[in-house]
């Protein structure tokens, strides 16, 4: 079982969730979180006094599958996500140990 | 015109007979108008009546005619007093809207989210510690009869105080209305300076100093320029005379200067400059300046003392001078930055606003709008670039708005004003003499300069001494872990916003 966390822009979710549906992956964890990259930041004012922002708002969708299904997930999100400028995003895939449904106590792969 | 044909052709009396005269007063009117007609026709014909034939009705009619008049200016003084007093009372609710929740929310927002509660709890605490300080001592010495300097206890626990008015102050309004609307100003003044020390005073000290800041500073101040044998009374005969209408140099240049000593003795934030620290919610302060704009009127017209004529040209100027210095403060910061901030928009307002508070009654409308397009222009500059040159940590601009808007406002009230608008200032025959600079009276700017001098050394002076007792006695900064974790749990124990928790 692999995770795959792909930090996107905000813009692109719904574009991303639709995409993910349509292949089959049935669950997901979305996080609203703050970074950067290379991508800089925006300068705001406040009082005539102006500094940078460089903590920018993305969003992480974390989503954990059989590994059959990785390659197909990570195409899907990159053909979603991608804009083609800086502050598009990255995927990070780990391995994950095991599963567990909270309901029937399943484990494994039948547990995602 | 004989003296009862003048009785029958005022329609005016007419009319308020019509509202609100007693029966006895409309009968006696009635009687008197039937009369005429016949003794006109009987004083028509060529031979009068001499002196011991005159009837001695006549004489009943001369005494019922003044009784009725005497009842009817009466009836008009009172509905003269009714308007001013209801028009009073609603400028002292617009006043104490100023500060809470005006300012509370204006403040609120400028401070990061952890700080949000403290903040307005600052503002909202003087409301009720002012109130209660003003009650029992401090009207007495702001507005009691004392020296050229402070006021004395004469009215202490509010004794003498009561429905009949006080002619020096206000004529027409009961003494008891006059107190109440000024307490409203002496709630807003302390509560600008908490703009100096947001984010890191402690609560404790912050009402220590607070109760001596208004006994010490504020009272005097105000007796000085407003209270009568105040040496800077304009109106009753001080011996520097300074127009203030509403209060540039009582109000403004105090805290504002005083919000300064403060920043400057209290020091910087953790993490100032190089720490962004912008507003946590641009949304509460743009709600809370507006509310500080409208609650203005009664700021400002509400100085007029009466509904009348004086009201209208401060409540006009009022506007005028807070829209002028919002496009003057928000043209310089797009020609400086690019582009026009929402924040800086409603503090260009804010700054006019301040610096029309002392002209308010004494200039005409183009004169407000030139007032406030300088005072949103130069207040820009203070904010943006002088406290960055001097590194002070004024965090709300308390001092780059209020004492520098209040200083410019005093001064140029001293230019901009005419008698035309209020002729304040009679020679010994009691003829109208010029106001301001531009009607030919320099000297007053000198008086003004005076008022603004006295003002700042008070503040100064006060200011430091106060900060050094509390300081002494309970410490004035919340420790750094306190300030890191932010006033709102150290000071309060409270959180201001509770959405992220779940459940």
């Amino acid at each position: 079982m692999t995770k795959v966390e792909a930090i996107i822009q905000t813009s692109r979710l719904d574009a991303v969730k639709e995409a993910l549906h349509e292949i089959g992956v049935e669950g997901m964890t979305v996080l609203e979180v703050r970074g950067h990259g290379r991508q800089k930041g925006h300068t705001e004012f406040y009082r005539g006094r102006e500094y940078t922002v460089d903590l920018i708002p993305k969003i992480k969708i974390e989503i954990v599958l059989t590994d059959d299904m990785v390659e197909k997930s990570v195409q899907a999100i990159i053909a979603a996500a991608r804009t083609g400028k800086i502050g598009d995003g990255k995927i990070f895939l780990t391995r994950v140990d095991e599963a567990i449904r909270i309901r029937n106590d399943e484990r494994g792969e039948s547990a995602l | 015109m004989s003296f009862y044909e003048r009785a029958i052709r005022r329609p005016g009396q007419v009319q308020v007979l019509r509202h609100s005269v007693p029966r006895f007063a409309a009968v006696v009117l009635f009687v008197a108008c039937t009369f005429p007609s016949d003794l006109l026709a009987q004083t028509a014909a060529p031979t009068a009546p001499t002196p011991t034939e005159a009837p001695s009705s006549t004489r009943a009619l001369d005494k019922q005619q003044s009784a009725a008049i005497a009842g009817l200016q009466l009836q008009v003084a009172d509905a003269k007093s009714s308007a001013d007093n209801a028009w009073m009372l609603t400028c002292s609710a617009l006043v104490l809207m100023m500060t809470g929740p005006g300012l509370a929310l204006f403040y609120g927002g400028l401070v990061r989210k952890k700080n949000v509660l403290s903040t307005m709890m600052q503002s909202f605490i003087l409301m009720a510690l002012v109130t209660v300080l003003w009650a029992l001592i401090g009207f007495s010495l702001a507005f009691g009869s004392g020296n050229g300097f402070v006021g004395g206890f004469h009215n202490i626990f509010l004794r003498g105080v009561g429905l009949a008015p006080d002619a020096d102050y206000a004529a027409t309004i009961p003494l008891e209305t006059f107190m109440i609307y000024q307490l409203m100003f002496a709630i807003i003044t302390p509560a600008l300076i908490i703009g100096a020390f947001a984010e890191r005073m402690k609560f404790s000290a912050m009402l220590l100093f607070m109760t001596l800041w208004s006994l010490v500073v504020y009272d005097p101040m105000a007796h000085m320029v407003w209270g009568k044998g105040g040496f800077l009374n304009a109106s009753l005969g001080g011996s520097f005379p300074t127009l203030d209408f509403a209060g540039g140099t009582v109000v403004h240049v105090t805290s504002g200067v005083s919000a300064l000593v403060c920043a400057l003795y209290l020091g910087r934030r953790l993490g100032y400059p190089k720490q962004p620290m912008p507003p946590h919610s641009v949304v509460l302060s743009f709600i809370g300046a507006c509310l500080l704009w409208v609650g203005w009127f009664g700021f400002n017209a509400g100085s007029a003392l009466s509904a009348g004529g004086l009201a209208t040209s401060a409540f006009v100027a009022t506007h005028f001078g807070a829209a002028a210095a919002a496009i003057g403060w928000s043209a310089a910061e797009w020609m400086r930055n690019g582009k026009p901030s929402v924040l800086g928009a409603v503090s260009g307002s804010v700054a006019g606003l301040v610096a029309i508070t002392p002209a308010a009654g004494f200039v005409g409308p183009m004169s407000a709008l030139v007032i406030g397009l300088i005072a949103g222009v130069v207040c820009f500059l203070m904010v943006a670039k002088v406290k960055a040159r001097f590194g002070y940590d004024d965090s709300l601009d308390a001092f780059g708005v209020h004492g520098a808007g209040g200083t410019i406002g005093a001064l140029l009230t001293g230019v901009f004003a005419v008698s035309s608008i209020n002729p304040i200032f009679k020679d010994a025959r009691g003829n109208v003499t010029a106001s301001g600079l531009i009607e030919g009276n320099a000297h007053q700017l000198l008086n003004q300069f005076v008022g603004v001098a006295i003002a700042w050394v008070l503040g100064i002076v006060g200011t430091l001494v106060i900060l050094l007792i509390v300081d002494k006695v309970i410490g004035l900064r919340v420790s750094e872990d306190q300030e890191m974790q932010g006033l709102d749990l150290s000071q309060h124990g409270e959180e201001g916003y509770y959405w992220e928790t779940p459940g």
